[in-house]
């Protein structure tokens, strides 16, 4: 997905006195406060990190700043959507004026009726809400479908997005996969293991990080902690 | 109300005569909202007198709300956060305990379907949600009818299951509802049953889906709770009528049923004189009402096999707060029935903690003398500790008083060794309870006898500090089990007062702190007597003479620790013995050594001592 991106940064994280035997900890601990909030400074949302501690002399300049400042050098693996970006993410409701999304197993988003294209009509089948096409019957939204839809706005505090299904090239994954890019077989195939991927880092609730990146402990979504990113998605 | 009743019922009567749709009403309401930009907001008004009704409704009214509700839902991305401002707040202040459970669900549905379309209304759903968590004050009285309980059921079911499904949907809630469950949280003073239902939810949350996530949390506020209210029951109100009465009060066993002919016959309980005091006390009782709400929810636990995670959660705000707090009196037994629960885990790892931070350095000097009164009366009252964890407990603390003693080379100075004395202190006491069964352990003489006689008859004369109620009882014990014969530094009638314990302890009087002891809080004691260690249960190394062949050791004790004979009998050293180790301190000194300069023994008096002798 195009608004996952990994950033270097360099920062200097102060530290308390109490902690100077555990200073790696420290690091640890401040980092993850930054998990799962939009952070102005990035601009995006810290998914996962990993870090060098750059100079092991940090000092504490007594009576200026009681804290140790401790250099380092960070990767940071950033989600932040912009409008008009793609996303995708499970659907897990519909109703007849919206449908609930959950990208990367923990931002919700919504797509209000008026930006669902007309070409998706509100069935109940077999019990089940629907929104299907008029013109291809099989291209159906359910709650379980991976979809790909626009951002047309994020709100920040909650990381709640909201989105859109009017372009043509949105929809359900599966769908689009096979129809839209009718390339070689392989490509398909490139195209579906890329997709097969991509779910399954979802379903491994947005666990994106590579080896030695820690996450906070404060949120349910996190299983696994060493599922390896795919290149493809950076 | 009237007015805006019927200007309602006006405002829908159209939807009464034609047959609509769901599609239909969700228009209607849609137009109704988007009517207010446009400066027209008659049938949004009429929409917000409908929400707003408060007070009985008619069926009809019932009928007109739900399908407003319903249609609402339907409608939520256009409703505008300032523009229908007026309509939200009174969505939002709408108590679901006034309503049936069809308007119920409608509302929950709208709270829903409002929390999962717009970032910004999910605080509000959500403090909503949790506002539930307590019925409205005029409904507290019906809590005890069928009715209300079932009101209840019906409410907090709904409340809990939205609170999921809205997880689902935004998975980033349970983040934002920890802070307003814990701002949320009922004051201490509020009326017992808010307090009740309160913790309930609390608990169910803990135990529930997101437990993993809001399960410390809750676990510490909890703890915080209790503490408030266990700070606001002084010591004065435990021991208000023993004043002058003795040193100690005495630790007794209730004896439920027997308690009244007790009291005809004259005899003198203060346990439940004791207790007396404290039945006048709402704090008591509202403690006593959660801390079984908590033992409950601890067994829940222990039947789902994830007491240990619980206990571990527990542990932090158990170090944070209780540890920390000025002789905690009651909250520390959640601590004990967890521990009583799986002693295997639970049990070992209080104890492990415990000793942890009395050996270690970086702690400060009154938390350390805090855990290691945790920890001998831990060790000697609970029933359910095996031998050799006491044994191995103690060798750490021996090891660390001895590795004390080889750099020490003052004379006794209480204030300055004050953390080796409250160790020395700790050491014996359990070791007055566990004497006999220690010794049984094989490496005792070698690993813990040679290295306590080294620490007692060290320059530093821990003997001549501690508490010579204890020091008395220890030596009684060691002397009737041919220990420490050798040394000729135990004069065993030496010590009967003395004002060096004073120092040691501290203006907090850590040196008399016995967390441990005999709980007083009724209903929680239900729970923890079976699996507690009365001193009467414990047969000492020595004999009186009243022993009378019993075979009973302190493992063996009967459950419930309860008397069935109760048999008046005269006991003179052995009261006296028991009364020493009588524990829980008075607060006051003036009393304690007033008292004691006056009548140095006068103990058993009143006391009867630990009131049930059925281990004779």
């Amino acid at each position: 997905m195009e608004c996952l991106k990994v950033s270097e940064a360099k920062m200097v994280v102060y530290v308390h006195p109490s902690k100077s035997t555990k200073i790696y900890d420290a690091v640890l601990r401040e980092l993850s406060s930054l998990l799962f909030k939009f952070d102005e400074n990035f601009d995006g949302v810290v998914l996962a990190y990993e870090f060098d501690i750059l100079d092991k002399s940090a000092k504490i300049l007594s009576g200026i700043h009681p804290y140790i400042g401790v250099r380092i050098k960070a990767k940071l693996l950033l989600f932040s959507p912009k409008p008009d970006m793609l996303l995708e993410g499970r659907v897990v409701k519909v109703t007849q004026g919206s449908i609930h999304v959950i990208v990367l197993g923990f931002a919700s988003a919504v797509i209000t009726e008026e930006e669902i294209r007309d070409e998706f009509v509100y069935k109940i089948k077999h019990e089940e809400e629907v929104f299907s096409s008029k013109f291809h019957k099989h291209h159906t939204i359910k709650v379980g479908t991976m979809i790909r839809f626009l951002v047309k706005s994020l709100d920040e505090e909650i990381l709640h997005i909201s989105g859109s299904l009017i372009p043509a090239h949105t929809g359900c994954i599966r769908w689009l996969a096979k129809h839209l890019d009718d390339d070689t077989i392989t490509g398909r195939s490139k195209k579906k293991r890329r997709e097969n991927e991509e779910e399954s880092i979802l379903q491994d609730h947005g666990t994106v990080s590579g080896e030695a990146l820690s996450f906070n402990s404060d949120h349910r979504i996190k299983k696994s902690k060493k599922e390896k990113r795919p290149k493809a998605e950076s | 109300m009237g007015v805006e009743l019927r200007n309602g019922e006006a405002g829908f009567h159209e939807l009464d005569d034609a047959d609509f749709t769901d599609y239909d009403l969700v228009y209607h309401v849609r137009d109704a909202l988007t009517s207010v930009s446009m400066g027209d907001s008659d049938k949004y008004n009429e929409l917000v007198a409908v929400m707003h009704h408060r007070g009985p409704l008619a069926p009809d009214e019932v009928a007109l709300l739900v399908t407003s509700l319903k249609a609402l839902s339907g409608a939520v991305s256009y409703i505008d956060s300032v523009l229908h401002e007026s309509l939200l707040s009174s969505i939002f202040s709408m108590n679901m305990w006034n309503y049936r459970p069809d308007v119920m669900d409608a509302l929950l549905e709208l709270i829903i379907s409002l929390a999962a379309s717009n970032g910004t209304y999910i605080d509000s759903c959500l403090d909503m949600l949790v506002g539930n968590f307590t019925p409205p004050n005029y409904f507290t009285d019906m809590l005890k009818q069928p009715r209300g309980i079932a009101r209840k059921d019906q409410v907090l079911s709904r409340v809990h299951s939205s609170l999921k499904v809205l997880a689902d949907l935004v998975p980033l809630s349970p983040m934002r509802l920890l802070p307003i469950i814990i701002q949320r949280k009922p004051h201490y003073c509020s009326k017992e049953i808010i307090l009740v239902i309160y913790v309930e939810n609390m608990l169910k949350l803990e135990s529930g889906i997101f437990g993993e996530l809001v399960g410390s949390a809750m676990l510490s506020g909890l703890v915080d709770l209790l503490l408030d209210l266990d700070v606001e029951i002084g010591w004065d109100d435990i021991l208000q009528d023993e004043s002058a009465k003795g040193i100690f009060s005495m630790e007794l066993e209730d004896v439920d049923e027997d308690i009244d002919d007790e009291l005809m016959d004259g005899g003198e309980l203060p346990r439940e004189l004791s207790r007396k005091s404290l039945v006048g006390n709402l704090f008591a009782r509202k403690l006593d009402s959660l801390m079984v709400l908590i033992f409950e929810h601890l067994e829940s636990c222990e039947v789902g096999r994830r007491l240990v995670e619980v206990f571990e959660t527990l542990l932090q705000p158990f170090q944070k707060t209780v540890l920390t707090a000025y002789k905690s009196k009651f909250s520390q037994f959640v601590m004990f029935y967890a521990c009583a629960l799986d002693p295997e885990n639970c049990g070992v790892r209080f104890a492990n903690m415990l000793g942890d931070t009395f050996i270690s350095n970086s702690h400060p000097p009154l938390l350390r003398m805090s855990a290691v009164a945790y920890l001998a009366s831990y060790l000697s009252r609970g029933k359910f500790l095996s031998t050799s964890l006491i044994a191995d407990t103690l060798k750490r603390l021996v090891d660390w008083c001895l590795d004390y003693c080889t750099i020490q080379e003052g004379e006794i100075n209480p204030k300055a060794h004050r953390i080796f004395y409250s160790g020395c202190q700790a050491i014996m006491y359990a070791l007055c309870f566990r004497m006999r069964s220690i010794m049984g352990v094989p490496w005792f003489k070698s690993q813990l006898l040679m290295p306590i006689n080294l620490i007692l008859s060290h320059k530093l004369s821990p003997l001549k500090v501690c508490l010579p109620s204890i020091v008395t009882e220890f030596l009684r014990q060691s002397k009737a089990a041919g220990l420490f014969i050798t040394s000729e530094r135990f004069n065993f009638d030496d010590y009967l007062e003395s004002e060096l314990s004073k120092g040691f302890g501290g203006m907090e009087r850590l040196d008399m702190f016995f967390p441990f002891d005999p709980c007083l809080l009724k209903r929680c004691d239900s729970f923890i007597r079976p699996y507690y260690v009365y001193w009467s249960m414990v047969r000492p190394t020595y004999d009186d003479g009243q022993e009378e062949g019993s075979d009973e050791e302190v493992d063996e004790a009967p459950l419930g620790g309860n008397t069935k004979s109760r048999e008046d009998f005269d006991l003179d050293e052995f009261d006296s013995a028991m009364n020493q180790m009588s524990i829980t301190p008075k607060d006051s000194l003036k009393h304690r050594f007033g008292a004691a300069l006056k009548e140095p023994l006068r103990m058993p008096s009143r006391i009867r001592p630990s009131t049930s002798p059925e281990s004779l």
